[in-house]
């Protein structure tokens, strides 16, 4: 019984280091290869000695996808490349190709440079990794080998975030990756055509959660940063560099651009704007918006966004400034922080989720004294506001997917396993689809069913086609012909062409049997009695009295003929081909009846 | 002798004519009908290859067949056919047979059975396709003949089990076009014969082809469409194609569950895997809703308009559409506009949100909670998010018809509807400020609300502005707050964007009319403790006094306590304003003054009458003129003129039928008086210089007959008559003055020849009128029109002149409504002394606004004509799009106009008109004869021009010489 194994190494009920093991058909299949941001320690990196103890993963791996570039799902990349070292194929698109590299590089740095670490990838070892990447387009099947092949679908989530679906013959299994099903400011909606997949892996971020309209949330945040600048104060947007922040910058260029605003705003500088690069570069990745207007405007070449340097926050006057990091821990966020908390005409906008600890979180819950290094006390008078834009599918998103893909299964990664929990319960419950979430390191089996293709030939198709009267689709139909197999592939042909091909003579076969019955007539009148009793029964077959006494029904043939040792009794041949095998039998088992009374 | 002299030489002229004429007709006659069959069949017997013979039927098919004709170039086709080997010129040949046999004039009977004929034998899938083709197009053409129909869905149903999905395709295509509708045939015949139809095509449903699927769910969609009712058993087919893997299958099985729900609204059907029973239209809302969620967006735009369409269904499921059920980790969440509405009914409105302000509140019981829900449930709120603008617009305009029709949906909507304000496309803030304006006779905004859409007033884009003052004007508001915020809203953007003062001055007047008691307590506030108007007496130039004193008089309308509230410089800011902008500020009974105002609001209506009453008497005693002299003809024609004028002046809803009769009464006084001319009776050499003025009375005459012809909108066929008829005098007038001017005979040979031409047009055209015309002078003219022909010149002109002159004045019938297009060019406003300065030879974009009324087609007539001060004149058209229509009859054109210039020493002013522009064949009631596609003769008689219908503006402009 062919099946299908997948092994989380990461994601397997929880969030980050993603790396999902797939056997399918025989094939291995990393997906995905991420580092765990909660961890500093040999628990950041999946654990690769899962996959070989010994020998070189090239041999056990068929490919490695990665769906897109956050850390999460790509930043072990180098380490496993270079490091534990993998020389196979590596999967990506375009744009995740293109930004991957600068979020690696930047990682490193601060592993290394900051935190001082050793053994930790290099440079090289990045660029090295890099070149063992192909990048794939949207909608474009890659054939791995001979058999394996994938194709990337649009997934919405970040720029250049993809699905693969995994294909090997008739088995499938999709990968979600992480994916939006509602549409932002720069990018569209995930989509999957109906490619009804053995299995569909995907992600359960916010399984427990239906989100509100995202329209509400957007003018909520534009009101209060209009209203705050309109009275002449200053607004703080900490971000990370890649993915909300493009949305939210578009978001305010568009609206400063609608409302005729004049307010500076600024973008603090780093990698982003080697990244804005590549978001200007990917137009057909982004949304119907923006791919429409860019020959006009290239929405991401921001007319009133500039690059902030570090003398702007001490100008007067309301101005907007986006500044990493995110979570108001350190960097430049939290020095224009500093500076502005002191004004309650000024506001902090948290865009995302904040980590327990970092200052971001103390001002989100609502401490408004914080101590600072060196004992000094900051006393926040500056509003604080909190907007949530997540790019994950909810609940019904998730439901939305599945039910576009019709999979056959559904296993469950990348979420807290009490909230896949409920999800899973709803998967069944709703849609009725078996549903799976394995832990890290446990392996899930699912046997599929074999289906092995035959090629039929057409002449014997149309002959089919001929005798049904109506088209029935989707439903099985019973079909008489020649099984040939020959080279491990199979064919169906009519029993004509095998005999040819095979060159064999065609052997008649025939059965006969007699029937007894009582009668005293002459043969002939037997003959003539049998003849009206099966015109009368078989009426849509052709029923034929011959001159010379014998009865044909179509090429079934039946004799009369009266035994010499009894009078009484006639002995009736009836005689049929193998083909009619069906008829023949009815017709001897109709005549065994015997005949009705003839009216005399 | 004489006599038999000239006769010979009008024969010989009418002859020459004659003779002409015949000749053109043969030589078309020859040159077209024998050609086409005989050409044919001999280029194709010509063909060697059939590519040669492809390329001569290509070549044949771009020319037109005469209906004659068309017979036998088809037996020729057929003759071809039947010979043929090649597929592909077999294929061409049949679909030519389909264009031939739509030819008008043609019944295609008789090809019928050579093309059933040749069906039966045909191989080539393709072929059989394009021949089905043929047949459907000859029996669309045969509507009545219920014979023939009967034997092509024959033909259709034996073809339906073809294997080439092309063919089946063509099948149903047939069956849907002609199956059956017998009304001849007995009643149970009939019901028998749809059934099978229904049932043939139903079967279809499930072809393994989904062109197949398609086409057949489209072929069922026909029979509706042709008034056939469908039965309800295709409902539940229908439903299970939602289902399909093909996004086209799944578009037309939404639109068939939509007409089968409008046939069969009230039927109850089972809900499955329940024992409970719903009306039909609403499990077909239920399954159009989810559709809105389709992969494919073709299908959810389809399905996002045809909601909007499903009245009937009950307003359980209709405001389920907007339901979401919000949850966070498991627990229930209230929506932001849940929040916002309860924020609101505790008081405290527009707090910050703080942290956890939207935390989740109660434990949600999980196996309660359903993720895909089978009904309507929030199929809008997905709708108005879709990723595709399309499908959004189609969400917002489906809203709008439902919530047309149910106030409550309006009320629920509302939310949804604010927040498309803010959608990133400016096309679907478009329509949904315009949805929310079509509702608003149903709705009452929230503050909260109110302050979302006013917030929408800083956009940059006019339309949006524009389009939210109009809704604006038909809001209602609750809460004085509320109109306080909105008249705050309105000044920052008069501040912003001064060029909407007009905008905004309406806005408010209704915003105050309809709203006065809410206004009241305001009004100290508003007059003088106001932050921003806290002087004595404030400015009365200032566009934001004016608009609040705009939105205070109309809301004081209604509301008498209020002028005690004014303090003494209102009154008289009231009194200049009331003067000034009369359209903005209503009349008001103010204590202590006698207006005369108060005096003119009610006589309004009762004069009314008696104007109309005046009217008619004036003109119907212009119409005894005939029997006056021709002194007292002038004088009675000049006094009324004059009082036309000033009736139009004071009626402004007579305004158009005054001017356009004044008009035509002083296109006959300018006849009366250049027949008076003394020039008549003095001999020709001797007149030469006086002739001035009866040939500029002509010109004039004719400029005015445009006028009344293209300027004045509602004008019928009876007026166009009267006015060609005075034109034609005009043109009469004109031919004597120069025949008396002019001496030689050859101009006037032309000239001649030309009227007598014009004439005959006038009479071809208005056939049908010329009884009305009795005693006028083209009755008369037509009565001699044989002597005409013959005569020369000279005599013409005499014959022309008793004519005139003797001729009737005609009675000209007044249309029921009739306008006088206008224009207001509202910018450029001509008060500049600051010259617009720009390099020479380059160009400087001058913005245009104007508002036209009564203007028809706009996008084709208008021009704007820039006149430089070296009389330079430059005539600009502008682009269809400048065009807005704010409301019937009005038209805005708000466009650029480039101009440029050499260097001037000095600053100078140039005049921007808009002109209307007129095409005189355009009015011409089209004559039969006429359609056939041939270059009609009127082509080179039709006058284009241009009549100037706004006021001039001038313009300062100062191009300076480039500096090198």
């Amino acid at each position: 019984m062919p099946e299908i194994r997948v092994t989380p190494l990461g994601a397997g009920q929880d969030v980050g280091r993603s790396c999902i093991l797939v056997s399918i058909a025989g094939k291995n299949v990393m997906l995905d290869c991420g580092m765990h941001m909660g961890f500093n320690d040999d628990r950041r990196f999946p654990d690769f000695s899962y996959i070989t103890q010994n020998g070189r993963l090239t041999d056990f791996l068929d490919c490695v996808i990665i769906s897109h570039f956050h850390l999460d799902h790509c930043g072990a990349l180098p380490y496993f490349s270079e490091m534990v070292g993998y020389d196979g194929p590596i999967y990506m698109t375009h744009p995740t190709q293109a930004i991957c590299p600068i979020l690696l590089e930047d990682y490193r740095k601060i592993a290394v440079d900051k935190k001082g670490e050793a053994n930790f990838f290099t440079s090289q070892m990045i660029k090295d990794c890099m070149k063992k990447v192909v990048a794939v387009h949207l909608h474009q099947t890659v054939q791995v080998d001979d058999e394996l092949e994938i194709k990337a679908y649009y997934a919405g989530h970040v720029l250049g975030a993809a699905m693969f679906q995994i294909k090997v013959g008739s088995e499938s299994v999709v990968y979600t990756g992480d994916y939006n099903m509602t549409p932002d400011r720069h990018l569209g909606a995930a989509w999957i055509d109906k490619c009804r997949p053995n299995l569909l892996i995907t992600e359960s971020t916010y399984a427990t959660t239906i989100r509100d309209s995202k329209r509400c949330r957007e003018r909520d945040f534009l009101k209060k940063v209009h209203e705050t600048v309109e009275h002449g104060g200053k607004v703080l947007i900490p971000v990370f560099a890649l993915g909300r922040a493009q949305e939210l910058c578009i978001l305010l260029e568009t609206f400063w651009e609608r409302m005729n605003l004049k307010v500076p705003i600024y973008f603090s500088t780093g990698l982003t704007e080697k990244a804005n690069h590549y978001y200007k570069l990917f137009i057909p990745w982004t949304n119907q918006k923006i791919r429409k207007t860019f020959v006009q405007r290239n929405m991401f070449e921001f007319k009133h966004i500039k690059a902030f340097d570090r003398a702007f926050a001490d100008n007067p006057g309301p101005m907007v400034v986006f500044a990493t990091p995110g979570m108001l821990h350190a960097g430049q966020s939290l020095q224009i922080f500093r500076k502005w908390a002191g004004n309650e005409k000024n506001m902090v906008i948290m865009p995302g989720y904040c980590v327990q600890g970092t200052v971001g979180h103390k001002i989100l819950s609502g401490q408004r004294k914080l101590e600072m290094e060196g004992r000094q006390v900051l006393e926040v008078k500056m509003q604080v506001e909190y907007m949530s834009f997540s790019a994950h599918a909810d609940a019904k998103g998730i439901m939305q997917l599945v039910g576009q893909a019709e999979p056959e299964n559904v296993l469950l990664v990348h979420g807290e396993a009490k909230k896949m929990e409920f999800l899973k319960q709803k998967i069944e419950q709703e849609l009725r689809v078996s549903c799976y979430m394995p832990a890290n390191g446990e392996t899930v089996t699912l046997p599929t069913s074999l289906s092995i293709p035959v090629g039929i030939s057409l002449g014997l198709l149309k002959r089919e086609m001929a005798q049904g009267l109506l088209p029935e689709a989707k439903k099985p139909r019973l079909l008489h012909g020649t099984l040939i197999m020959k080279d491990s592939n199979f064919r169906l042909v009519s029993s004509e062409q095998a005999l040819k091909e095979l060159g064999l003579a065609e052997h008649q076969l025939r059965f006969t049997c007699r029937v007894h019955l009582h009668d005293t007539r002459k043969e002939q009148e037997t003959a003539l009695r049998v003849y009206s009793h099966l015109k009368s029964i078989l009426k849509e077959h052709c029923v034929q009295h011959l001159p010379d006494g014998s009865v044909t029904v179509e090429s079934i043939l039946i004799q009369a003929a009266a035994p010499s040792e009894d009078p009484g009794t006639k002995v009736l041949l009836v005689s049929w081909t193998y083909q009619d095998e069906e008829l023949g039998s009815f017709l001897t088992s109709l005549l065994k009846k015997g005949l009705p009374q003839a009216p005399s | 002798m004489a006599a038999h002299l000239k006769k010979r030489v009008y024969e010989e002229f009418t002859k020459v004519v004659q003779q002409q004429q015949e000749e053109i007709a043969t030589k078309k006659l020859r040159l077209t009908k024998p050609s086409k069959s005989a050409a044919l069949h001999i280029d194709l017997c010509k063909a060697t290859s059939p590519a040669d013979a492809l390329q001569y039927l290509l070549q044949f098919a771009r020319k037109p067949v005469e209906a004659e004709s068309v017979e036998g170039v088809v037996r020729i086709l057929l003759e071809h056919y039947y010979k043929e080997n090649d597929p592909s010129v077999r294929l061409k040949i049949a679909s030519l047979l389909g264009l031939l046999s739509k030819t008008t004039g043609f019944s295609p009977d008789c090809i019928m059975d050579d093309a059933i004929n040749i069906l039966q034998n045909e191989k080539s899938h393709q072929v059989l396709a394009q021949l089905l083709d043929t047949l459907l197009a000859i029996g669309t053409k045969l509507p009545e003949n219920q014979a023939i129909q009967m034997r092509l869905v024959d033909v259709a149903c034996q073809h339906l089990t073809d294997t080439s999905h092309g063919v089946r395709n063509k099948c149903l295509q047939l069956l849907g076009n002609l199956g059956s509708l017998e009304k001849s045939v007995t009643k149970d015949a009939e019901g028998l014969a749809t059934r099978d139809v229904q049932k043939i095509i139903g079967d279809y449903f499930s072809d393994q082809d989904p062109r197949v699927r398609t086409a057949a769910i489209k072929a069922m969609l026909q029979l509706h469409e042709r008034g056939l009712k469908l039965h309800q058993t295709i409902y539940n087919q229908a439903c299970k194609l939602l289902s399909d893997d093909y996004e086209q299958v799944r578009s037309a099985a939404v639109q068939l569950i939509w007409v089968v729900s409008q046939l069969y609204p009230e039927s109850i059907v089972p809900i499955p895997s329940s024992n409970e029973e719903i009306r039909l239209v609403d499990d077909a809302f239920g399954k159009i809703c989810h559709m809105v969620s389709d992969g494919s967006w073709v299908v959810r735009v389809q399905a996002a308009k045809l909601l909007g369409s499903m009245e009937q269904v009950s307003s359980h499921f209709l405001e389920q559409t907007l339901d979401k059920k919000l949850m966070s980790d498991l627990r229930r969440k209230r929506t932001a506009h849940e929040r916002a509405k309860e924020l609101y009914s505790s008081g405290e409105f527009s707090s910050g949100r703080k942290w956890g302000d939207d935390a989740p509140k109660e434990e949600v019981d999980t196996g309660a909670v359903n993720l895909i829900e089978s009904g309507a449930c929030g199929a809008f709120v997905h709708g108005l998010e879709d990723e595709m603008y399309e499908v959004r617009i189609a969400a917002v305009e489906a809203l709008c018809m439902l919530a047309q029709s149910s106030p409550s949906f309006a009320e629920k909507c509302l939310d949804f509807l604010v927040d498309m304000f803010n959608d990133e496309i400016e096309e679907v803030r478009l329509q949904s400020i315009h949805t929310m304006r079509k509702i608003s006779n149903n709705i009452t905004l929230r503050e909260d609300q109110l302050d979302t859409v006013l917030a929408v007033l800083e956009d940059s884009s006019r339309d949006i502005r524009e389009a939210l003052h109009e809704l604006l004007c038909c809001t209602n508001v609750s809460t004085k707050e509320g109109i306080h915020l909105a008249l705050v809203e309105l000044l920052k953007n008069l501040t912003k964007y001064p060029t909407d003062r007009d905008s905004i001055w309406k806005c408010l007047k209704f915003l105050g009319s309809r709203h006065p008691t809410l206004v009241l307590p305001l009004v100290p506030e508003l007059l003088s403790t106001h932050p921003f108007f806290d002087t004595a007496e404030p400015d009365m130039d200032d566009p934001a006094y004016i608009a609040v004193l705009v939105l205070i008089f109309n809301a004081a309308k209604t509301c008498p306590t209020m002028p005690a509230l004014f303090s003494d410089h209102t009154f008289r800011h009231y009194a200049y304003l009331r003067d000034s902008l009369s359209h903005l500020v209503p009349a008001l009974r103010l204590p202590g003054r006698k207006l005369v105002s108060s005096a003119v609001s009610p006589s309004i209506i009762s004069q009314e009458d008696p104007s109309q009453q005046f009217l008619q008497q004036s003109l119907e005693r212009v119409y005894s003129l005939q029997h006056l002299d021709p002194q007292g003809a002038q004088e009675l024609l000049e006094f009324t003129i004059r009082d036309l004028q000033r009736l139009g002046e004071l009626q402004s809803e007579l305004a158009g039928v005054a001017d356009f009769s004044a008009t035509y009464l002083r296109c006959q006084l300018l006849l009366i008086k250049a027949l008076q001319e003394k020039l008549w009776n003095v001999a020709a050499p001797l007149y030469l210089k006086q002739s001035d003025l009866a040939s500029a009375a002509a010109k004039q005459i004719m400029e005015e007959t445009y006028k009344m012809e293209f300027m004045y909108s509602g004008v019928e066929n009876k007026q166009v008559v009267i006015i060609h008829h005075m034109r034609l005098q005009a043109k009469a007038l004109q031919l004597i003055v120069t025949a008396r001017t002019t001496r030689g005979l050859d101009p006037l040979f032309g000239m001649c020849e030309k009227f007598l031409q014009e004439v005959d047009f006038f009479q071809r055209y208005f056939i049908t009128d010329l009884p009305h015309l009795q005693d006028s002078f083209v009755d008369k003219l037509l009565d001699l029109m044989p002597r005409l022909m013959t005569s020369k010149p000279a005599e013409v002109v005499k014959i022309l002149q008793t004519t005139l002159r003797q001729s009737a004045f005609l009675h000209l019938p007044l249309p029921e409504q009739i306008h006088k297009a206008s224009a207001t060019i509202i910018e450029p406003a001509g008060e500049s002394d600051n010259p617009l300065r720009f390099t020479s030879g380059l160009v400087v974009a001058l913005d245009v606004d104007a508002t036209l009324e009564h203007v028809q087609d706009p996008q084709n007539t208008v021009k704007v004509q820039v006149l430089y001060p070296d009389g330079q004149a430059q005539m600009i058209h502008p682009k269809p799009a400048d065009f807005r229509n704010p409301g019937p009859g009005r038209h805005r054109l708000i466009t650029q106009v480039y101009l440029s210039h050499t260097a001037w020493t000095e600053p100078c002013q140039v005049e921007v008109r808009l002109l209307l522009s007129y095409n005189s064949s355009a009015r011409i009631p089209k004559c039969p004869w006429m359609e056939g596609g041939e270059v009609s003769p009127q082509v080179e008689t039709s006058i284009e021009g241009t009549i100037p219908f706004s006021k001039p503006v001038k313009v300062y402009i100062m191009p300076k010489p480039a500096r090198r």
